[in-house]
């Protein structure tokens, strides 16, 4: 009996679990807090947490949330391939060569400045109310992040694996693969968890200054008409997409490029 | 391979903003099979030749003739492995070694259990076995090793030395190795170059004529004598 305790215990992990549960507290609390909220506040200012799920479940049904999901999905894809290759580019340019890096340096501090609203205005307005205007104002946003990110990876490279590839007369091709993308790898793994959620932001403002479908329009809509409850249908699935994201594609990948360091304290 | 080194002058750049002469009318040439050792006292400059002579450092007075073709194969002072691929991927990367070529590389210096392994799970000493196993994978017309054996114990750089000196014959590649311990350069190499404290100076050429192991306790106490009082001569 006391063996087939063991066993059984083994097998849930309890760490595990327990951890899951503490993170999940936090989240379940806020629901509490929420419905609380609901009931004391006036009518439509906060609907119940079932309110909100049942528009949800009605704008799936129809199609609507999906299609507006995708599109924004898409709209995020595009831009942060976009912004994280250019940035990489532009990057690990500046950290290798000094008179890139002084030709491009000013403009750098000048977009990382820009408040994103400028950019998305000025898009709007010298390229017209259309998609490249759109994914062109969220990656002049992420760019120059990234491309930060990247030179100080560069100037991180190590000189004496340089120094080795070019005794071993290595390929470009080879020398690219083995010697330098790994070693960018953390850098451009901060780079991409940084501009996921910076990028899917913007997108939303984007979408909703000029586009006339996807997530940030239904939500310049849901506040035109004062409907917070659509407004949160349309907002927390698409965090919660975002979320997903991170958890089940980024950090697994994370993972999977950094497997070759051996854990910490083991 | 044969190999013309003849370095006028080599100064570096002090942090002050001063040149510095770290080498002075070093003149020498290789044969081709030739296992040269390079002898000096720490900081003497015996590096900084090496990178010269592999191509590293072209900054210097002086000229470095090779042959058109040449394959190097070097060994740093540190392994310089790639710590995110394995053993067998850090052999593959540069070798254009066949498979049977590389296995055997890699059982004359005993790594045929390692080679799953990644460097950061290496001891120091297995570490510089990769590294050498690497730069014969290249199958190398030119040999250049940097104090391959230091910060070793003594028992495992003698073994060391010995599976290193048995590949280096089999394969015949033209090899100089930087050392700074005497007795190491009489039991590895047919020549020894002796470079004086900085800036360093050619100060002996030294043929050791006695056939590997051939050479007697006395014969070895005897060059060793002489090499030091090379050296004892050149700084009075």
């Amino acid at each position: 009996m006391s063996k087939l305790t063991i066993k059984a215990v083994s097998v849930w992990r309890p760490g595990k679990t327990k951890a899951f549960l503490l993170r999940l507290l936090p989240l379940i609390l806020l629901l509490l807090v929420w419905q609380v909220g609901s009931r004391v506040s006036s009518t439509g200012t906060l609907p119940s947490p079932l309110a909100v799920l049942s528009v949800i479940t009605t704008e799936a049904w129809s199609g609507a949330l999906f299609l507006n999901l995708a599109v924004t999905l898409a709209r995020v894809a595009v831009a942060f391939a976009l912004a994280m290759a250019l940035g990489t580019v532009l990057g690990v340019a500046m950290g290798r060569n000094k008179t890139i890096d002084r030709l491009c340096d000013p403009l750098l501090i000048v977009l990382l400045n820009l408040p994103a609203l400028v950019v998305i205005v000025l898009a709007y307005i010298w390229v017209g109310l259309n998609e490249a205007a759109a994914i062109g104002a969220v990656v002049l946003n992420k760019l120059p992040n990234t491309a930060v990110t990247l030179r100080e990876g560069t100037r991180a490279l190590d000189k004496n694996l340089d120094e080795m590839a070019r005794v071993f007369d290595l390929t470009f091709g080879k020398k690219l693969r083995h010697v330098v993308l790994p070693q960018l790898v953390p850098y451009l793994a901060a780079a991409m968890r940084s501009g996921l959620s910076l990028v899917w932001k913007i997108v939303l403002i984007v979408e909703l200054l000029g586009r006339s479908n996807g997530v940030g329009f239904e939500i310049g809509i849901a506040f035109q008409l004062f409907d917070v409850t659509r407004l949160l249908a349309y907002a927390l699935p698409f965090v919660g997409l975002m979320l997903a994201i991170e958890t089940f594609i980024l950090q697994p990948f994370e993972r999977h490029i950094s497997r070759w360091r051996p854990p910490h304290g083991a | 391979m044969e190999l013309d080194v003849s370095i006028a002058r080599k100064a570096l750049r002090t942090a002050s903003g001063q040149t510095r002469s770290i080498l002075h009318d070093v003149d020498f040439s290789l044969r081709r099979g030739e296992v040269c050792a390079l002898l000096g006292p720490s900081g003497c400059g015996k590096t900084t030749l090496l990178r010269i002579v592999s191509g590293l450092d072209a900054d210097f007075e002086g000229r470095l003739v090779l042959p058109r073709e040449h394959k190097i194969g070097m060994v740093f002072q540190e392994p310089r492995l790639l710590p995110w691929r394995s053993v067998a991927q850090n052999l593959r990367l540069v070798g254009t070694s066949s498979d049977n070529d590389l296995a055997e590389i890699v059982a004359a210096l005993r790594l045929s259990r390692h080679l799953d392994h990644f460097p950061g799970e290496l001891s120091l000493g297995l570490a510089r076995r990769v590294a050498i196993a690497r730069a014969f994978a290249v199958k190398p017309d030119l040999l250049l090793l940097d104090e391959p054996f230091v910060s070793l114990d003594a028992a495992l750089a003698a073994r060391l030395r010995e599976e290193l000196l048995a590949l280096v014959l089999k394969r015949k590649a033209t090899t100089l190795i930087v050392t700074h311990d005497v007795e190491e350069a009489i039991a590895i190499a047919d020549r020894i170059l002796v470079l004086s404290a900085a800036p360093g100076r050619l100060i002996a050429d030294r043929t050791i004529e006695a056939p590997r192991g051939a050479l007697t306790e006395a014969r070895i106490a005897k060059l060793k004598d002489a090499i030091l009082s090379d050296i004892a001569n050149a700084s009075s």
